[in-house]
């Protein structure tokens, strides 16, 4: 599966309380969260981001709470994929579990500038700078963790565990 | 080759495996599933949409409502019926109610529900908080959670560790959570990422269960997975009379392999301060300029338990003063079990004359949830373990963490202050 889109780009330990604040946890709704992910830290944000847009972060990106609400407001404000230098263990397993694709390379996350387009190649794992024509080759899943994604996410892939059939 | 405390818990939960090492990934079966009223309603969604039916064990689930608990608004009354109408439906042996319970890091192990050398998944990422009494115990996501509720078990990458020993002799004035800040602060908020942190040494020995409860519970804010006391005298005491079944001591081997050792010593420590906005920027409070406060926050589950709020009492009744008047001060039991032991000492009385306002039980301001939520740019001084930007309130709010001394003392004097000063 190939990605293409813009770069926001953010710094290091972007915590969970930044992507969304806790103040909107009252609702597990993708959209009513997406319109204020980010907004402790920029208000542009939830307004400007495109569908298919690229979040770059630092390292321990997700750092914090263990809300899932933090991927599924940034997979419900459409932003395809996340490429960070690394990232905060339970948010890893949160948007892999979800289905939000997050690509670890310190080196592609490093070089990115806001703006710039990257083109990402989820099967491979590697990643392009439109700007810079440098590809980079991001960390591989472990086996576990591609076994979630090839099912489709953490539900279907216990429907599959527990041989749950999925009716209509 | 030994094996750490969390190699042997994770081999002993690890199905058909003889032993394990830093870095495998394995199946494991849970003792414990927690998860809380912000987190709950998501797992239920994904739990249901696995379509199971039914939880694997209804014994072991425990739905906690905590973070917007006493109901803030109509929103927050629908998530947390939706913790009590499942919890109905699946029969779940532990209910837990508004009045009966608190925060779920404080309850959990006062109950004895949690217990040495268990495996405890909870959907808080605050879970980390039972390696104090021996558990293995990481926070997760709502769905990572719904998976264990359906399933009763979960994948583990097996963490590396690190040794963090604490020798000398405490200070006045000095706790659990100015160890376990200086520590942060030494290594980072990404410094234990992904890894296991054992706690020990001459000074870990003398440290009572509230303050190892401390320690444990912010091994999150270094990124780390999961965090251990060593189970001693003091582990036995607290867990004997509490245990609700039986349980298995574990204990870290001599020749176990850590990636790296760290060494603290405590008896050239003050107590500390962690500024805005990230629990890695600490200082001795000694450097610190004695800002101007707003509002003082003791609880959370990080400093809400019975001997925390002795503190504050001892120096209430020691120097006769009163809490500032431009302050508020809010005081929230960890518990509803707490609430009782500061009632019957008399010290809801001795809060509320000295000018606090002390409340049920609730994590509120902790995350801005509710029961004092901050203004842009008013500065809190907080017992709790976050001051990310907007973590309790106006995103140009500063949070400043401290131990229940520092804090006690800041509300008394107006302005961040050591207890030194009264």
């Amino acid at each position: 599966m190939k990605l293409e889109g813009k770069v926001w780009k953010f710094g290091d330990n972007i915590d969970t309380d930044v992507i969304i604040p806790a103040r909107y946890l009252v609702t597990t709704d993708p959209k009513t969260l997406a319109a204020h992910c980010m907004e402790d830290l920029d208000q542009a944000f939830a307004t400007d981001v495109q569908p298919g847009d690229i979040m770059v972060g630092g390292s321990n990106f997700g750092c914090g709470s263990s809300r899932e609400h933090a991927p599924i407001s940034i997979k419900g404000a459409e932003v395809s994929c996340i490429v960070a230098e690394s990232f905060a263990r339970i948010f890893f397993r949160n948007a892999i579990n979800i289905g939000l694709p997050i690509l670890e390379s310190p080196e592609a996350a490093r070089d990115a500038q806001k703006g710039d387009t990257l083109s990402v190649d989820l099967v491979g794992g590697t990643i392009t700078n439109q700007r810079t024509g440098k590809t980079y080759q991001a960390s591989p899943y472990p086996p576990f963790v591609l076994a979630i994604i090839d099912a489709g996410g953490l539900v279907p892939y216990t429907r599959n565990v527990l041989g749950i059939q999925i009716s209509g | 080759m030994g094996k750490t405390l969390a190699e042997k818990i994770i081999a002993a939960h690890a199905e058909d495996v003889g032993e394990v090492s830093a870095g495998d990934l394995v199946t494991v079966k849970t003792d414990v599933v927690m998860a809380n009223d912000i987190t709950a309603p998501i797992a239920i969604e994904s739990f249901n949409a696995i379509g199971v039916g039914e939880v694997y064990n209804p014994d072991n689930i425990m739905l906690v409502p905590s973070h917007f608990a006493p109901n803030k608004d109509i929103k927050s009354a629908e998530q947390t019926r939706t913790l009590a109408t499942f919890a109905q439906d699946q029969a779940l042996k532990h209910r837990f109610q508004v009045g009966r319970a608190g925060i779920e890091h404080v309850v959990l192990p006062e109950r004895g529900l949690v217990l040495p050398g268990d495996l405890v998944v909870g959907g808080d990422s605050h879970t980390c908080t039972y390696g104090a009494v021996g558990a293995f115990a990481t926070g997760m996501g709502s769905t990572d959670i719904a998976f264990a509720m359906a399933t009763g078990t979960t994948w583990l990458k097996v963490p590396e560790t690190m040794k963090f020993v604490y020798n000398g002799k405490r200070q006045s004035w000095v706790y659990g959570k100015d160890m376990i800040l200086r520590t942060i602060g030494e290594i980072s908020v990404d410094g234990a990422l992904y890894r296991s942190m054992e706690f020990t040494g001459p000074a870990i020995a003398d440290l009572p269960m509230s303050e190892r409860l401390t320690m444990t519970n912010m091994v999150i804010e270094a990124g780390g997975k999961c965090g251990f006391m060593p189970f001693d005298d003091v582990t036995e005491a607290y867990v004997a009379p509490r245990a609700a079944r039986p349980y298995t001591p574990f204990y870290a081997d001599d020749d176990a392999e850590y990636v790296s050792a760290h060494e603290f010593d405590l008896s050239e420590m003050e107590p500390q301060v962690a500024c805005p906005y990230s629990p890695d920027n600490v200082h001795p409070i000694s450097q610190i300029k004695p800002e101007k406060v707003d509002q003082v926050f003791i609880g959370s589950c990080t400093n809400g338990r019975f001997e925390d709020l002795a503190i504050v009492a001892d120096i209430l009744q020691r120097t006769g003063r009163e809490f500032h008047p431009d302050v508020r001060v809010m005081i929230i039991p960890g518990s509803q079990a707490v609430y009782l032991d500061v009632l019957r000492e008399g010290w809801i009385e001795l809060f509320t004359l000295a000018g606090g306002a002390v409340s049920v039980s609730t994590c509120g301001p902790c995350l801005g949830g509710h029961m004092g939520v901050l203004a842009s740019n008013e500065v809190c001084v907080s017992t709790s373990n976050r001051n990310f930007r907007g973590r309790m309130g106006h995103r140009d709010a500063r949070v400043f963490l401290v131990n229940p001394a520092i804090a006690a003392a800041s509300a008394i004097m107006g302005r961040l202050a050591h207890p030194d000063e009264l």
